[in-house]
């Protein structure tokens, strides 16, 4: 049980609402500034690339070469490509938002940022691949980490899928589940009698404290997790629907029901539209709870999964492997929050320049 | 067209010795509504008019069926009122349009919560027009004026074909312009379909310009003071010798009204 403890969540991921932030205070960028900024962040990138191409490697690293469809490729020179890529990938973005004065200057702000982030790059190779300054084998350089994709690029493909195949039934389920107890629980008041209760009571427990039941409970490893993702995101979105629901004004069912508006209609049409900026707010907080409980699940008795494939690594110390896992946590935990908040936005687009954001 | 109504004419609302008093949670009280007796005939356009507070919301929040009267009793076409019907339209105070539908869903709303949307698509498009909405159908209500909103909200009732359309000072927002504009639209509407209208106003030239009855309420408790007769022509003029004849005398009976002593303040 150590490693439970050692990797408790910390807050959820914070929601996309920063961006807008950025984008509100539009400041007009020359072209000047523009150019500059462009400038900033390829450099940074390249300064990454360079100092893994022309800074020696001094300490013993075992550098193997392994061969990807028909490339020969060390993890260097796949830092470099990635690096490249990246390159290749601002480059587009910020020619792509020359043209926009908002995106314009979102670009720009971020320019420093990214620049620093090469630099960081650079100085964190350096000290970690060609030097081993860093305590080893804890804090492999940056290029080291990308090493697992050339040995079992297939194996780790095998736990992404794993991973998202769990995460999607579990969260699935449990905004369904979510929004439909939420729902009946904001509405009738019976329901809310009987039910918030032990909505409250049940919300507070971590899902994985379930996990023993979970266990032994379900014929297999894959329902027990899902049952925890499910708990867990189960309790944010229930209570924010309900009381989203039971904020209902009174005047707008009143509106309804003089246009001949039924339960059904009310219920469908007026309570449920109107508490949606509330479902979405337990949604996000879900999402994270559920990141959280996927991870700690898969870490504890699950045949793959990202956090399987951590376990896994652990085990053979093998730290740049653990990273990797975590990297791709990173690009695929925001590439989700990134689409719920389109879809959020999607569907509370009546909202747009009602509220302020 | 003379409307030169006799009181033989068809009843369709009758509203007997009807109380309503309000709660709250510390005791108090407030008399909204005390021994309304009223009649309205079919097909009548009657305002009513009296001060801020004395009860004319709380009547049309009865006959709406929104509210239970304390004591008496409202029928419609000798039915008591039990609930909330399309059957009687209410335009609310503040407009009340659904902020996540478009202007164009808003209206449309009546014709779904009856099933009847699919046969009668063309009617939404229809009522946008005619209250001059066009070219704002896919706008959120946030996104048009407080005029406009107002002229949906009213499209919204009209699009059920009610019986009764209860008004409850729908053109309190509007410039005077847009005002006069949609007050020939309701003369218009009520011309043509025969719709019964009951509209609360605190405008006393717009009652007397659209009204074949007044009826003036005075408040705490509100009470029904008076019922006047307009015997006017249509289209009337608001600068002839009789419409300001009537202008006068009601504007003093309002004035005695708000001017008798009331026991609350007395100390
Ligand atoms: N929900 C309520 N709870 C308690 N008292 C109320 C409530 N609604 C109205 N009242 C009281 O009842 C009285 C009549 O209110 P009502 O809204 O019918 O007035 P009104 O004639 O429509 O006024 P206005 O012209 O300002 O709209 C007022 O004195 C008000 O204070
Ligand atoms: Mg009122």
């Amino acid at each position: 049980m150590r490693n439970l403890t050692e990797i408790l969540p910390s807050t959820p991921l914070p929601e996309v609402a920063e961006e807008k932030q950025l984008r509100n205070r539009t400041k007009i960028i020359t072209a000047g500034q523009w150019w500059f900024n462009f400038a900033l962040t390829l450099v940074g990138f390249a300064v990454a690339i360079a100092a893994n191409i022309f800074v020696k490697q001094v300490a013993n690293v075992e550098i193997k070469t392994y061969t990807v469809a028909g490339f020969n490729l060390t993890f260097n020179t796949l830092y470099r490509l990635v690096t490249g890529a990246v390159i290749l990938l601002y480059m587009a973005i910020g020619i792509f938002s020359y043209f926009d004065p908002d995106r314009r200057a979102k670009f720009t702000g971020r320019a420093p940022f990214r620049f620093v982030m090469g630099l960081v790059l650079a100085a964190w190779d350096i000290s970690g691949t060609k030097l081993l300054l860093l305590p080893q084998p804890f804090f492999p350089g940056p290029a080291r980490i990308l090493e697992p994709f050339l040995i079992e690029a297939d194996f780790i493909l095998e736990n992404i899928l794993y991973s998202l195949r769990l995460f999607f039934v579990g969260f699935s389920l449990s905004v369904i589940l979510g929004i439909g107890t939420g729902i009946l629980i904001g509405w009738f008041s019976r329901v809310y009698y009987w039910f918030y209760p032990v909505l409250k009571m049940t919300g507070v427990i971590p899902a994985v404290a379930w996990m023993p039941f979970a266990l032994t409970l379900f014929p297999t490893p894959f329902m027990a997790a899902v049952f925890l993702i499910v708990i867990c995101g189960w309790f944010s979105i229930a209570s924010l629907t309900a009381q989203g629901i039971q904020s209902t004004p009174k005047s707008q069912l009143e509106v309804a029901r003089t246009l001949g508006a039924k339960t059904l209609y009310l219920v469908c049409h007026v309570a449920i539209p109107q508490a949606m900026p509330q479902i979405f707010t337990g949604i996000s907080n879900a999402t994270g709870f559920a990141f959280t409980t996927l991870v700690m699940a898969e870490m504890m008795g699950q045949p793959g999964g990202l956090g399987y494939y951590i376990n896994l690594s652990k085990v053979w110390s093998a730290y740049y492997k653990v990273f990797a896992s975590i990297l791709v946590m990173a690009i695929l935990f925001s590439l989700i929050m990134k689409i719920i908040g389109l879809i959020r936005a999607r569907v509370l687009r009546w909202q747009k320049g009602w509220v302020k954001e | 067209m003379s409307r030169n109504i006799s009181e033989t004419r068809d009843v369709i609302l009758e509203i007997e010795n009807v109380n309503y008093t309000y709660y709250d949670d510390y005791d108090n009280h407030v008399e909204a509504l005390q021994n309304i007796n009223l009649s309205v005939r079919r097909g009548e356009f009657l305002s009513i008019i009296g001060s801020s507070g004395c009860g004319k919301t709380t009547l049309l929040r009865l006959i709406a069926g929104l509210d239970k009267p304390e004591t008496g009793k409202l029928t419609l076409n000798g039915q008591q009122i039990s609930g909330p019907d399309p059957q009687r339209g209410y335009v609310f105070q503040q407009g009340g349009l659904f902020q996540w539908m478009t202007v164009e869903k808003n209206i449309a709303t009546g014709l779904k919560t009856r099933r009847v949307y699919r046969q009668n698509k063309e009617l939404v498009a229809h009522f946008i027009e005619l209250v001059g909405l066009k070219g704002f159908e896919k706008s959120y209500p946030h996104q048009i004026s407080g005029g406009m909103a107002q002229r949906a909200a009213i499209a919204r009732a009209l699009i059920n074909n009610p019986e009764v359309l209860l008004l409850d000072e729908p053109m309190g927002a509007l410039d005077s312009f847009t005002r006069a504009d949609i007050q020939d639209k309701l003369l218009e509407l009520h011309r043509e379909n025969k719709t019964t209208m009951i509209l609360v106003t605190h405008d006393v030239d717009e009652a007397i310009y659209l009204s074949d009855r007044i009826v003036i309420m005075t408040p705490r408790p509100g009470r029904i003071s008076e019922i006047m007769e307009v015997n006017l022509l249509h289209p009337r003029h608001r600068g002839s010798t009789e419409f300001l004849h009537i202008r006068r005398s009601i504007l003093e009976k309002l004035h005695l009204a708000s001017a008798m002593p009331q026991p609350e303040y007395i100390i």
